[in-house]
């Protein structure tokens, strides 16, 4: 095994990219868990995503606007999760489950025509000054734009459920619905549009998948992805910035596995595949989980 | 003033297949204390939702100074200057005080600023809060002081209370009524909704007394009887339990030295209880809400087990054995909770039966269930304690409060019990299903069983007790014979007023 040839520099770099799929979709998930919706369908959202920014993008040339295709694909399915559970008080987990079934099925039937395309390109971003510090600025500074989407809307959140009313109330919703609805707050509404933010953000996270990781569609692509964003969000006790540093924590591992393979290491290749979810499943039972929203994951109506 | 503040004529919602309010009307005057009386399922609650725009009305109109008053949802109710402090379901645990008052607030200011002045009117009014606690951490007085604040801070016209006193010791009561009656004499209107007539005696000057949605009768509670109040709200004559001298028997259960932790993060840890109960007596345990009781009961029945010799029964060290092993040695309990704890709402009354009965009364043959045996065991249940329902056939959820409760309680006398505890035995159930249940209780004490009841009706307390003793913290005082006993000899085993105070400013 030859370590000298993994560059500690590139490591940390594709660490952050190797992160932002997984963080777009946790922080979407983490607003709707928050509202004390539990949506299990972040696998299929995030795949629909995919096919959807790369649909958009391969036929527009342009994968700003695939993103945005990404993120309404996303956000139409979660609209179905929604009316399931939030009008018709359909279980949230058997929905969620079924969610992610149905976007696998969905995404292979409308990615049928785009397997072996190659997507538009998405240049990396030089920002001027900042990229050319060294050692910080190829880690931080030198990547393509939705990374720092990522992590603007990270802090986005983050600002919004500490800062504002409306992320007051949606806190309060998550935290006790029948206190909320009693005061006067509409609980389903918050909910529509936290689980619309939801499906949006795991559509940008599956179309980063499909345009600047792979770059290419194939079925079944986010491999499990989704999974792992539900996992980070308890993970980081439905806190945004604790979410941040899980999902890096998981991109780090996978690109160290990664860079192990390519130096020959002496280890059989299936259990570096595992490293990073049996790292992601070390941490979730060290660190002691937070308290979860008061009404994640039950049904509400409003009959008293 | 000929124009009372708030009207309500001939208001009538119906929901499918019950009337809750049928053709209610009355007036409240400003700075009015005005009760609303009714039993559980009485339709007060309904009424109150419909004046705080969570009802919509299907008839009748209200108006408020005059004006036609038709909320569309509680925001506009607030803003007209209406506001409800609740008696359950509006506090947010996870959150600090602050960002509770703000949520019930229309444009609340800045953080900063609503904790300047939570700390002004609590000063105002001797309402101690600091602003930063989270409301998960606050006992059940500083809770409700949470949503006394939050009102306050809108200078309402009208303060409607559902329930406000269930959870505070007798002189966190009267630190209350002063703050009200303060309120009262700046004008603020006061609808107080109880059933706890002896407090409504002593603060309101009207009431309307609601039953089966219809007003049935007003009274000025200063001149009339607790008594009479009673018999309007329950529409015939009450029987009050007797309470016959009895045999003391033996020790039977004996609490040495008895603690746990908390089992959960807002729970209460036990802490050195040290108890001798006796075959005939019936043992009233009092206290506020949240002090240990739910703890001690699960300490009692098993479901939270101790070190071997702090419970002992029948002489015999129980403290590490699980709640069959307990059952099957004759010490079975009642929770409080009915719905999820004491029965399983969606499983059949003999599926129910089966839960706790198996044990005792063999209902389950070398694995397999005696259908028979059990259903002829809960029909003997609905027929000695009067449970109203069709049949064992149907689900628990489908009974009134009152009637679960008398079927729960009934359930665990009928295996002949050596002691029983009960915790809340007549909580939300109505005044002729609470006095056959005490009832009950006291008969299983005249058979040679010993009743421990832990309870936060002190009424209910005095009413059947042989000795009283209070939990505060987890800790448990000294037992003391319940007769002579003085509501202010009570209060101060329950801990006193805790740190509130009287209201100092004469404004």
């Amino acid at each position: 095994m030859d370590l000298s040839s993994i560059n500690p520099i590139l490591l940390l770099a594709s660490l952050m990219v190797a992160a932002t799929p997984i963080l777009l979709a946790a922080i979407g998930e983490l607003v709707v868990e928050r509202a004390g919706v539990l949506n299990l369908g972040v696998e299929g959202m995030m795949i629909t995503g995919a096919v959807c920014g790369f649909v958009v993008a391969v036929n527009s040339g342009s994968p700003w606007l695939g993103f945005v295709g990404a993120a309404v694909g996303g956000a139409l399915l979660s609209v179905v999760f929604g009316v399931l559970t939030q009008f018709l008080l359909s279980n949230q987990v058997a929905t969620g489950l079924a969610l992610t079934l149905f976007g696998l099925g969905l995404s292979a039937l409308l990615g049928q025509g785009y397997i072996g395309i190659k997507a538009p390109s998405f240049p990396d971003w030089d920002i001027p000054l900042l990229g050319d510090i060294p050692i910080v600025g190829p880690i931080v500074f030198q990547h393509d734009p939705m990374v720092y989407v990522g992590l603007i809307i990270v802090a986005g959140v983050w600002a919004f459920l500490k800062y504002s009313r409306a992320g007051l109330i949606l806190r309060a919703v998550g935290e006790n619905h029948e206190a909320a609805h009693a005061l006067g707050y509409h609980v389903v509404r918050v909910r529509m549009l936290a689980i619309m933010f939801g499906g949006a953000c795991a559509g940008l996270g599956g179309a980063y998948l499909s345009l600047v990781r792979v770059p290419q569609w194939t079925e079944g692509m986010t491999a499990g992805a989704g999974w792992i964003a539900l996992a980070i969000v308890v993970f980081a006790s439905w806190r945004p910035w604790r979410l941040l540093l899980g999902a890096y924590l998981f991109g780090g591992v996978t690109v160290l596995q990664l860079n192990l393979q390519a130096a020959g290491a002496a280890i059989a290749v299936e259990y570096l595949s595992m490293a990073p979810y049996l790292a992601t499943i070390a941490v979730l039972v060290i660190m002691r989980a937070g308290r979860a929203p008061g009404s994640l994951g039950q049904s509400f109506h409003a009959s008293r | 003033m000929t124009e009372p503040l708030l009207r309500l004529s001939g208001l009538t919602k119906a929901y499918p297949g019950v009337v809750a309010n049928k053709d209610v009307s009355f007036d409240i005057g400003y700075g009015e204390v005005h009760a609303l009386l009714g039993e559980n399922g009485a339709g007060k609650s309904t009424l109150v939702k419909t004046i705080y725009g969570l009802v919509k009305p299907d008839a009748g109109s209200m108006t408020l100074e005059g004006q036609p008053f038709a909320p569309q949802e509680p925001r506009i109710a607030r803003a007209s200057g209406i506001a409800m402090v609740f008696q359950h379901f509006s506090l947010f645990d996870a959150m600090n005080v602050a960002e509770n008052i703000a949520l019930g607030m229309e444009n609340p200011p800045p953080q900063a600023e609503i904790a300047a002045r939570v700390r002004q009117v609590s000063d105002q009014y001797g309402l101690p809060l600091d602003p930063d606690r989270i409301v998960g951490e606050l006992s059940a007085g500083e809770r409700q002081r949470v949503e006394i604040i939050r009102c306050l801070l809108q200078d309402p016209k009208l303060l409607i209370m559902d329930e406000p006193t269930s959870v505070l010791t007798p002189q966190e009561v009267q630190i209350l009524f002063e703050t009200l009656r303060k309120l009262s004499s700046e004008g603020t209107a006061i609808l107080y909704i109880s059933h706890k007539l002896e407090e409504i005696r002593a603060l309101c000057e009207n009431a309307t007394v609601l039953r089966l949605g219809q007003v049935v009768g007003t009274c000025d509670p200063r001149e009339t009887s607790a008594r009479d109040m009673a018999e309007l709200m329950v529409g015939t004559k009450l029987h009050v339990p007797e309470k016959a001298p009895r045999p003391v028997g033996d020790v039977i259960l004996a609490l040495k030295g008895l603690s746990a932790p908390a089992p959960h993060r807002f729970g209460t840890p036990l802490r050195d209880i040290n108890l001798e109960v006796r075959k005939g007596e019936v043992l009233g345990i009092g206290g506020v809400a949240g002090n240990g009781q739910d703890e001690l009961v699960a300490a009692l029945s098993g479901e939270l087990r101790t070190k071997r010799a702090m419970v002992r029964f029948q002489d015999k060290d129980i403290g590490h054995l699980p709640p069959n092993a307990r059952r099957k040695a004759g010490l079975l309990a009642a929770p409080e909770e009915r719905m999820g704890h004491a029965a399983a709402p969606d499983m059949s009354l003999t599926e129910n039966a089966i839960l706790t009965a198996t044990t005792r009364e063999g209902l389950a043959k070398k694995g397999f269930l005696q259908w028979g045996k059990a259903r002829t065991f809960a029909e003997g249940v609905i027929k000695a304690f009067d449970v109203r329902t069709p049949g064992p056939q149907n689900a628990a959820r489908s009974l009134s409060g009152g009637n679960l409760q008398k079927f729960v309680i009934g359930r665990e006398i009928m295996q002949r019990p050596d002691v029983l505890v009960v915790n809340q035995p007549t909580w939300g159930v109505d005044a002729s299903a609470a006095a056959a249940i005490r009832q009950a209780l006291l008969d299983l004490a005249a058979n040679g069983s010993a009743v421990i009841v832990i309870s936060q009706d002190l009424d209910e307390l005095m009413e059947i007790s042989d000795r009283f003793a209070a939990l505060n913290e987890g800790r448990l005082s000294s037992p003391r014979a319940a007769t002579g006993l003085t509501v202010e000899e009570i209060g101060l085993m329950l801990g006193g007023a805790h740190d509130m105070e009287v209201a100092h400013v004469d404004a």
